[in-house]
């Protein structure tokens, strides 16, 4: 599928309130090209509410609902058992959310509405931390990573919530990334067509939060697919299918490039080489990429998620 | 406010945050002699602002555009570069 | 047709003949029977509506709040700590304008872990905007329930209502009620028409955020909301009067108020306890009324300006605001200040399911005649006052 071939008709407005560069904003247009107008999107109290804009404007051409941070995965169970009430049953509805809300704080909202069996799409655009409020650690923040709750480098790994969403047996769930626009679309498309909970997961590179220069957003994107740092997989019928440059990492058939040139990207991992480098540090890093992988790639061969 | 009680309803416009496009520092300059139409630009705008004509050709909606700069770092041919606001071009 | 069934089993029955079209709810002692009794129905067809057996209270209300935004008539019952912990979403449903019923079985709140009747855990959330009934008989609850929904529903109103009555001593005690056809209730309350609706035909934005200019005029919307409450309560349980014969009596029940020189304001199962000690007290040659508070929220302090002329109000709460005192006892003293001289007393009693019976009522205002009592009191604790 090339860039050219995705739909023309734009859902969402310029002018909205997202940061120069966004990752949010654009994941959600590209979302929006593929769900199309019969949709609803809830957002929990994150930084995609403050980018749609403030009352009485938006910037969104659908209906989107607003709701308190931990209970967006709620909301939504109430707004799919309202649409069946009223013959909607076959209209989208989406949950939009940061990792804030889905990881931490939102997670037992999300975990009852999945194992309820609740027909709807939960995406996480994941920037790693609670950005909305000022680039606290959340947990989904890496290890080493500087936030400011973790101003040393986070000392604990991420959690894995993907493998928490495959642990309730849900029919659907899918990684992606805003820097490739075509997956990301395909994989909502992929949901939409699925009956029950799918869960779509779209690492969001945030420019402020990361401390990059902005114009990189896509580029530093690349650079976690290509190190291994994110894979692009899918899970379905209990199968797991890597994607892209991620399923030729996982199969090696091609070097993942140095995790360093990921880190040394971002001013959150700076810490991490000056004013020395932090072997110990960069060393776990490594031995977790590693560890991951083969943990994948064990999945793979025994055919288990 | 709308529908007959007093609550949060909003509607979609153009520029819910205002006019973005005196955030920017640099602006997006295109030179469409060197536009292959790949419209990478188009889709990595996380704004909407780069608009995409019937015929593929794209132009560059300044009262939005933040001058993120992703258009420029994505363009295969750099035929967009990002010049420096103000400086009266 | 007259049942005889516990508080609980009659709110179910109330909520399922209202005809709900969403139901999410928690269980907690004692409402538990409530989130049973309405599953069933759910699952035998009887009620005919989505139910989600959520993972919280908070989620419930969340739930609750994502079905009511799509246009459709909804239900949720808690107690105790699971009000306590959607207490954020109360807020968020009451200035949502979503016309939300609710029962709330009064229970107290711990450490330690208290099951038994108090008001504290609903007193604790009047600052949300939603309407608070008290109800003091099985009957009550069962037409208050489906009067809040012709209440919440109207154009004028929008506001959630919380419906509470005491644990145990309500939820779980049997008593006979006159239950209405379906087909006169359907006539009494219309299906709902919301004002409002999340539709993809219809792309609106509900809850972003909203700029300092603009918040006051929501709140305000919300008070004159309540201010007209006042006057819809008497109006709608009049109609129910007319139309099924029961009646509880309006913003507050009055018994024996017009030639009383003392009387009780209270409210919950206190206020049907209170009846019987004014029958004990006048029996004595005590001039007691009651005044049973219904209406907690919109506080009804027009009709206590009214009543307090020439009389001795004996509060008796059964919650506190630590730090202020009883719940009515400091409203009803702040409706009163400029308008009214008349003493008021305050009792705390009964906190945490401990009993009060009409005698110690009685004991309270004699207390009050004889000029024995503090301005506050708080009564029972460590076996003080009756069994």
């Amino acid at each position: 599928m090339a860039v050219k071939s995705l739909p023309k008709e734009e859902l969402v407005r310029p002018g909205g309130g997202g940061c120069p560069g966004c990752p949010s904003s654009l994941a959600l247009r590209i979302a929006l090209k593929a769900l199309g107008k019969n949709s609803v999107v809830v957002m929990p109290a994150c930084c995609a509410v403050v980018c749609v804009g403030p009352y009485p404007k938006s910037s969104i051409d659908i209906p989107v609902v607003s709701i308190a941070f931990e209970a967006a995965a709620a909301a939504a169970s109430g707004i799919v058992s309202g649409f069946k009430r009223k013959g909607k049953e076959d209209a989208n509805v989406v949950v939009w959310a940061g990792d804030g809300g889905t990881y931490d704080i939102g997670l037992q909202a999300l975990s009852g509405a999945v194992e309820r069996g609740t027909d709807f799409i939960y995406i996480c655009y994941n920037n790693e931390m609670y950005s909305n409020t000022g680039i606290q650690r959340s947990g989904a923040t890496p290890f080493g990573a500087w936030t400011t709750t973790t101003w040393k480098g986070k000392d604990e790994r991420k959690k894995d919530l993907p493998a928490i969403m495959r642990a309730h047996g849900l029919p659907y769930m899918a990684t992606a990334i805003p820097s490739y626009q075509e997956d990301l679309f395909r994989k909502v498309q992929k949901a939409m067509s699925i009956r029950g909970p799918k869960y779509i997961e779209i690492l969001a590179p945030c420019p402020p939060g990361w401390r990059f220069p902005m114009e990189k957003m896509l580029e530093v994107g690349r650079l976690a697919v290509d190190t291994g740092a994110f894979a692009l997989y899918e899970y379905e019928n209990g199968r797991l299918m890597f994607n892209l440059k991620s399923k030729s990492i996982l199969e090696k058939k091609v070097e993942p490039k140095p995790i360093e040139e990921y880190l040394q990207m971002q001013g959150r991992f700076a810490h991490l080489f000056k004013p020395e480098r932090n072997e110990a540090a960069l060393s776990q890093i490594r031995a977790e990429l590693d560890e991951n992988w083969e943990r994948m790639r064990k999945q793979v061969e025994c055919g288990v998620a | 406010m709308s529908h007959g009680v007093k609550t949060t309803i909003s509607y979609p416009v153009d520029g819910a945050m205002g006019q973005t496009g005196v955030w920017r520092d640099f602006r997006p300059v295109l030179d469409s002699s060197k536009c292959v139409k790949c419209l990478k630009c188009w889709i990595s705008c996380p704004d909407a602002c780069i608009k995409r004509a019937e015929d593929d050709t794209i132009s560059i909606d300044y009262v939005y555009c933040k001058g993120c700069g992703i258009c420029a770092n994505e363009c295969p041919t750099k035929a967009i570069t990002m010049t420096r606001e103000g400086l009266g071009e | 047709m007259i049942i005889i069934d516990t508080g609980d089993r009659i709110a179910a029955k109330a909520a399922q003949m209202a005809r709900p079209e969403f139901i999410a709810a928690y269980p907690i002692t004692p409402q538990t029977v409530i989130v049973e009794k309405t599953a069933e129905y759910a699952e035998t067809g009887e009620l005919d509506a989505e139910y989600v057996r959520v993972e919280s209270e908070h989620s419930a209300m969340t739930a609750v709040i994502g079905a009511a935004i799509t246009g459709i008539r909804t239900f949720t019952a808690t107690s105790s700590h699971g009000l306590a912990l959607m207490h954020e979403m109360l807020h968020w449903a009451a200035l949502s304008r979503l016309p939300i019923v609710m029962v709330n079985v009064n229970r107290t709140l711990g450490p330690g872990w208290n099951i038994w009747a108090d008001q504290t855990d609903a007193l604790a959330q009047r600052d949300t905007g939603w309407v608070q009934f008290y109800c003091a008989s099985c009957q009550e609850i069962f037409d208050v329930i489906v009067q809040s929904y012709r209440l919440a529903e109207m154009e004028d109103v929008q506001l959630p209502i919380m419906v509470n009555y005491d644990a145990f001593v309500l939820s779980h005690t049997s008593m006979p009620v006159e239950i209405p056809e379906q087909a006169e209730i359907d006539k009494f309350l219309p299906p709902y028409r919301a004002l409002w609706q999340i539709d993809p035909d219809d792309p609106i934005t509900y809850a972003n955020m909203v700029p300092q200019a603009y918040y006051g005029g929501i709140r305000k919307d919300m008070q004159d909301a309540h201010e007209r409450v006042k006057d819809l309560v008497p109006r709608i349980a009049n109609d129910w009067k007319q139309r099924f014969g029961t009646d509880h009596g309006g913003l507050i029940e009055q018994i024996q108020c017009d030639d009383a020189d003392y009387i009780l304001v209270t409210m919950g199962a206190f206020g049907a306890e209170a009846k019987v000690a004014v029958e004990q007290l006048r029996d004595e040659g005590v001039k007691a009324g009651l005044a049973r508070i219904r209406v907690f929220r919109p506080f009804p302090a027009e009709v206590f300006r009214e009543l307090a002329k020439g009389r001795t109000l004996v509060v008796v709460d059964r919650g506190v605001s630590i730090g202020a005192g009883g719940g009515i006892y400091t409203e009803l003293k702040s409706a009163l200040y400029g308008h009214s001289i008349a003493p008021v007393h305050g009792f705390i009693a009964g906190l945490g399911g401990k009993d009060v019976t009409y005698g110690e009522m009685s004991e309270m205002v004699k207390r009050v005649a004889a000029g024995n009592a503090a301005e506050v009191e708080w009564w029972g604790l460590d076996g003080q006052g009756g069994a």
